[in-house]
């Protein structure tokens, strides 16, 4: 199933490759996206068979396919799911049908290529979130750059190519780094077996220098400050279904490779760190949060506010340590991580939609500029229901999936100290105010401009995409019990793994 | 009974999906049949409630659904249902549905007229799962909800600049107080391991000797940590200083939902919560003691600003904040029972009032200015008589709803032990003359007088319909008389029995019970103190200055226009809001942007390390082929390096 999960969208990106740009004329085209469409829906079929045989009772991997693959140095192909990676591959699953009918009639430029290459990125993320094998996530890992600096680079704005550059200088640094700590942890445990390396047993020296090296490869995904500066360039430069994917999964890889790998591999460099990593986090929420607050650019503020939100994410699986240290018991740590979880998932809802909204408006002026706009609500009321939606739910307005995660790890940071909860919640306030002013200025008030008076509202297509991300972001925040009750024998094996040191 | 509890909720909530998903469909007519029919059902059922609460006096604490369990909190959707919400379920439901018939005259010719009745129904939703929410987390949730209907429909007219304005400073001068509010509910779940009410309420004894070091070395409390950053929130739902700013502001919304959520309802959220969090409250001097100077501080101040103003809904809106502190002061005086006796009668008159602005702003074609009416009287009749029976109820003539619930309210204040009570005593009994004068000024110069208005208005001048008068008749009913047959049990009696929780030595309201003569001997007994007085000196001093010798008026201007300014200015506050926080901030995140990622992460390190490889690989391609991709040669032997590093080390 996981690999069908995998190669299918893979398969399928290839296939429309090869015939998609064979033809010319409009009615192959329409075969193309189409054929996309039914791709990532049939994969998001499959999602929805996994979410529904996944078994919420064990901590174990699941739909485990093994079977070796570079014998030579132990090297499987190696996949299972648990509670951590199941939501992030529901998450994949469902955006990428989205986003390949957000480009239906948008990309005029080399379409086939385009959704080909949406389709390869997700098989790709997919792999990232299944590989139990080290050396195939790192495959996984890498590999799915490609697509993403194809969709960036050919698709992308004018920067693009400083943006692309700045990416990849970032994440390449990163990976590098990654790959010496794999390697290292493959000479001790004479296998890549993730599942093996969290059992290792490593010095504190030892696990200082891998700690270190994987935090600089997922620090830069999630990203955290002070590595953020990659994300705001890469997301103005990139289309629409490019920001969204960016946004909504590939942030999620950065966060998910602390769960998988620095939290259970290095347990005591984690405790040693947490401060920093708690630090870090809550500069990214307070910090990006003033510098959201002053850009003149939407998808440059929606990309502010993504590292800020994603500052909640790191600040709830660290806050473990603090809670560690303040109370000398585990109550708590389980809120943070979960909290941690729920965040990405529900940041990627809201930050897709976010930019899908930014889209809808692109499509029609031309402009990510927030003074071109002013009075959209006139002309579009429709699409202003739904934007306003989605900008409270980013202002972690409860009954939104947005409140969900924020709270879990508000809750759970006081437990470490009154001063953690409190710059954590300033993203109540700060919050609020760079999204709901940005709201202010583009969507309420009297028609701006001759262009604003032009704008026709959401049409049928776009109507049905954001439909459907608010209905997630509505339900996960009323009812989040069964996202949560996913990941809690997940969440509670890692908190019963990562408390115990490994000295 | 549970289906009744489940049905109170959702019958608005119903209507509101209704009328916002179809109210293109079904009409304007097919709306507001739906929405009010839901808000009368609700209205209907919750006196059944109330009722069945009278007779058999049966606590209902249930849960609902599950919204989630972690970490074994358990966080679920629940009603508790005593006599203290039952009663809040009344007043709320019974405002509600006044004001939706009231809509349909008001907002008749607004092309947002669906919109409007889904969201007041919204409204009714979210305020309805608050007060009877039976935990922490969906009190949050309703908390957050009526501020979010509340930031919706204060922007209704979402055209006007001063609207937009005003509804985000509304939501982020809420959120000020969300943020404490949220904090404060961590420290409870940080001691008692729960979110439900009975639960965390049977652990307050043992939370007053836990202590919390929010600076290190100085213990401080639990039970007070938690409930001043409980009031933290409440002051800003309940608008109490210096988080009221947003108050007067949210007069740009349309009329009827001034009447409803910015007088009745929404904004006395934050009194509704701190008299249910009386079981936490009662073993914190400290919090009490803050509660009530807060709540003294605002009852006086803000009074003081409703002197100036000149927009008839602006008046009526400090007159809210100045009685929002009474209610304030009464909870911190331990008396919770007259902070709510007085929230309830404040519902019926401040909604009336409201409700008979909007129908004289109705009559003058959108006109607010008090300087453009004058001698309304004879054009008006219903409306005059139903305001002036809203304007004693507010300055508390004797015998009116709200003689009964402030007179109480000022007396157990006097008996008041709190640290700060005697500060409090003062003010409460100085804004009584305050509170008469702001009144019969608005009352004087609307109604009395010379005729200011235009020719134009004039010519249409004529009495509202039904729909707007008949609301205002059935809340002057309330206004004028609930008093009588209520004082005694709700604040003398046992109606509200287990629901609030007063430590014996705070008992106020017992010592001011003791030998309660009934309502008539109340009012006798208070003839004698000086708050009817001053309310009556209030009103002459009004008449005198506005009616019988308006000239003067200016003249005490240019005397005091120090004062005058300072009030004019509302003491310069929303100045250094802006100035300060405002600007502040935005200086703050220009700061951050471009000097810390734009100068020196990028400037520095991204760009730097860019030109420091350009620089390396361009001296090392002199010694290679030169064909080499600058990155990637630097990543190879940064690669190397490590790697041998490492195993060096390892």
């Amino acid at each position: 199933m996981l690999s069908t999960l995998i190669w299918l969208p893979v398969c399928g990106g290839v296939v429309i490759l090869l015939f998609g740009d064979r033809t010319i004329g409009d009615r192959m085209l329409r075969l193309d996206r189409w054929f996309a469409l039914g791709v990532s829906a049939a994969t998001f079929v499959i999602g929805v068979l996994l979410y529904s045989r996944f078994d919420t009772t064990t901590p174990a991997m699941q739909f485990v396919e093994r079977v070796p693959w570079v014998s030579t140095f132990q090297i499987e192909y190696f996949l299972g799911v648990d509670g951590f990676s199941t939501p992030l591959i529901l998450l994949t699953a469902l955006l990428t049908p989205l986003v390949v009918i957000a480009g239906w009639d948008v990309i005029k430029d080399r379409p086939a290529q385009y959704f080909a290459s949406f389709l390869i990125l997700e098989g790709l993320l997919i792999g990232v979130f299944c590989s139990v094998d080290a050396l195939l996530f790192y495959v996984f890992w890498e590999a799915m750059l490609i697509p993403m600096f194809i969709i960036i680079g050919v698709w992308g704005g004018e920067r693009r190519v400083y943006a692309t550059i700045k990416f990849f200088l970032y994440t390449f640094l990163g990976s590098v780094l990654m790959l010496v700590a794999l390697i290292y942890l493959y000479s001790q445990a004479g296998t890549y077996s993730i599942l093996d390396f969290h059992q290792l047993p490593l010095s504190l020296t030892e696990q200082i220098l891998i700690f270190l090296a994987f935090l600089i490869a997922f620090a830069v995904k999630v990203p955290m400050w002070p590595v953020h500066t990659w994300l705001p360039d890469a997301h103005v430069e990139a289309p629409t279904g490019g920001s969204v994917i960016l946004a909504a999964v590939l942030l999620k890889m950065g966060g998910y490779g602390f769960v998988r790998f620095s939290l259970p591999v290095a347990p005591d460099a984690s405790q040693l760190l947490a401060g920093l990593m708690i630090s870090l986090s809550l500069i990214a929420v307070v910090y990006i949060g003033f510098v959201a607050l002053v850009q003149k650019d939407m998808k440059k503020l929606i990309a502010y506010s993504s590292i800020a939100h994603m500052g909640f994410v790191t600040l709830g699986f660290f806050i473990a340590w603090g809670i560690l240290d303040q109370t000398g018991s585990v109550v708590g740590i389980s809120m943070g991580i979960t909290g941690g979880m729920v965040q990405m998932v529900s940041h990627g809802l809201i930050s897709g939609a976010l930019f899908l909204c930014v889209g809808v408006l692109y499509d029609r002026l031309h402009s990510r500029q927030i003074s071109d706009y002013g009075g959209v609500v006139n002309t579009m009321p429709v699409f202003a229901v739904f934007m306003v939606l989605f900008a409270l739910a980013n202002a972690g307005l409860p009954g939104t999936s947005g409140f969900v995660g924020e709270f879990l790890v508000i809750l759970a940071s006081f437990k470490a100290s009154f001063w953690y909860a409190f710059f954590a919640g300033t993203t109540l306030i700060l919050g609020a105010a760079y999204t709901l002013w940005m709201v202010k200025r583009t969507i309420f008030g009297a028609v701006a401009n001759e262009g604003v008076a032009a704008l026709h509202d959401v049409n049928f297509r776009e109507t049905v995409v954001l439909t459907v991300i608010a209905v997630f972001v509505l339900g996960l925040g009323l009812w989040p019990a069964p996202l949560v009750d996913l990941m809690t024998p997940t969440v509670d094996n890692l908190v019963a793994h990562i408390t115990q040191s490994k000295l | 009974m549970e289906t009744i509890y489940l049905a109170i909720p959702l019958a608005p909530l119903a209507a509101a999906i209704i009328a916002g998903l179809f109210g293109r469909m079904i009409g304007r007519s097919g709306t507001h049949w739906i929405t009010i029919i839901a808000v009368a059902l609700s209205f209907a059922l919750s006196v059944l409630v109330l009722q069945d609460q009278l007779v058999t006096d049966r606590v209902f604490n249930g849960s609902v659904y599950t919204w989630m369990v972690v970490d074994g909190v358990n966080m679920e959707i629940g009603f508790l249902i005593d006599r203290l919400s039952a009663l809040m379920m009344v007043v709320v439901t019974f405002v509600s549905f006044m004001v939706h018939v009231y809509t349909v005259g008001y907002m008749h010719d607004d092309p947002g007229y669906q919109r409007f009745f889904c969201y007041i129904s919204l409204f009714t939703f979210a305020m309805l799962m608050l007060v009877m929410a039976n935990n922490f987390l969906q009190l949050f949730f309703g908390w957050e909800a009526v501020g979010l209907v509340s930031y919706l429909l204060i922007g209704f007219w979402y055209t006007r600049p001063t609207a937009i304005v005003a509804n985000l400073k509304a939501f982020l001068v809420n959120r000020v107080g969300d943020f404490g509010f949220l904090l404060g509910i961590a420290t409870l779940l940080f001691f008692t391991g729960s979110l439900d009410y009975v639960e965390v309420f049977a652990t307050a004894e043992s939370l007053q000797n836990q202590y919390i070091e929010v600076f290190a070395g100085i213990p401080w409390s639990a039970v007070s940590v938690a409930c001043i950053l409980l009031f933290v929130g409440a002051m800003g739902k309940s608008a109490q200083m210096p988080l009221h700013v947003w108050l007067p502001d949210s007069m740009e919304g349309p009329t009827p939902i001034s009447a409803l959520i910015h007088a009745a309802t929404m904004v006395t959220a934050g009194v509704f919560m701190v008299a249910r969090m009386s079981p936490l409250f009662e073993y914190s001097e400290a919090a009490l003691s803050v509660v009530l100077v807060v709540g003294a501080t605002t009852a006086l101040l803000t009074g003081l600003l409703g002197i100036v103003q000149n927009d008839i809904k602006r008046i009526i809106a400090y007159s809210t904040l100045s009685q929002l502190g009474y209610m304030t002061v009464a909870l911190g005086s331990s008396a919770y029972a007259a902070g709510i006796f007085h929230l309830t009668t404040h519902a019926f008159f401040k909604a009336l009032l409201f409700l008979a602005a909007g129908s004289v702003i109705l009559a003058l074609h959108h006109e607010q200015d008090i300087r453009r009416m004058g001698g309304l009287k004879k054009y008006l009749p219903i409306t005059y008589w139903t305001f002036l029976a809203g304007a004693l109820a507010l300055i508390g003539f004797p015998g009116t709803a709200g003689f009964f619930s402030k007179d109480a309210l000022i007396e157990a204040v006097g008996y008041s032990t709190t640290p700060g009570a005697s500060y409090a005593f003062v003010c409460v009994v100085a804004g009584v003359f305050v509170t008469a004068l702001y009144t019969f000024r608005m009352f004087f110069l609307v109604f009395h007088g010379q005729e200011r208005i235009d020719e134009d208005a004039r010519q249409h001048l004529h009495e509202s319909p039904w729909v707007v008068t008949l609301p205002l008749i059935l809340l002057a009913i309330p206004s004028l008389l609930i008093g009588w047959p209520t004082i005694g049990p709700l604040l003398f009696g046992d109606y509200f029995g287990s629901s609030l929780a007063v430590l014996q030595q705070h008992d106020v309201l017992r010592q001011l019970g003791t030998g309660f003569p009934g309502a008539l001997g109340f009012l006798e007994h208070a003839l004698m103190s000086p708050a009817v007085y001053l309310a009556a000196a209030g009103l002459f001093v009004a008449w005198y200055l506005y009616l019988r010798n308006p000239d003067i008026v200016p003249a005490l201007q240019r005397r005091f226009s120090h004062l005058y300014k300072l009030l004019l200015n509302k003491y310069y506050l929303d100045d250094f809001n802006d100035k300060v926080f405002a600007r502040g901030s935005l200086a703050i995140g220009d700061m951050f942007w471009r000097v810390g990622d734009d100068a020196v992460i990028d400037g520095v390190f991204v760009d730097g390390s860019g030109r420091l490889i350009g620089w390396v690989s361009g001296v090392l391609s002199r010694f290679q082929t030169g064909y080499l991709y600058g990155y990637a040669f630097a990543m190879v032997i940064g690669l190397c390096a490590l790697t041998g590093w490492m195993l060096l080390s390892g």
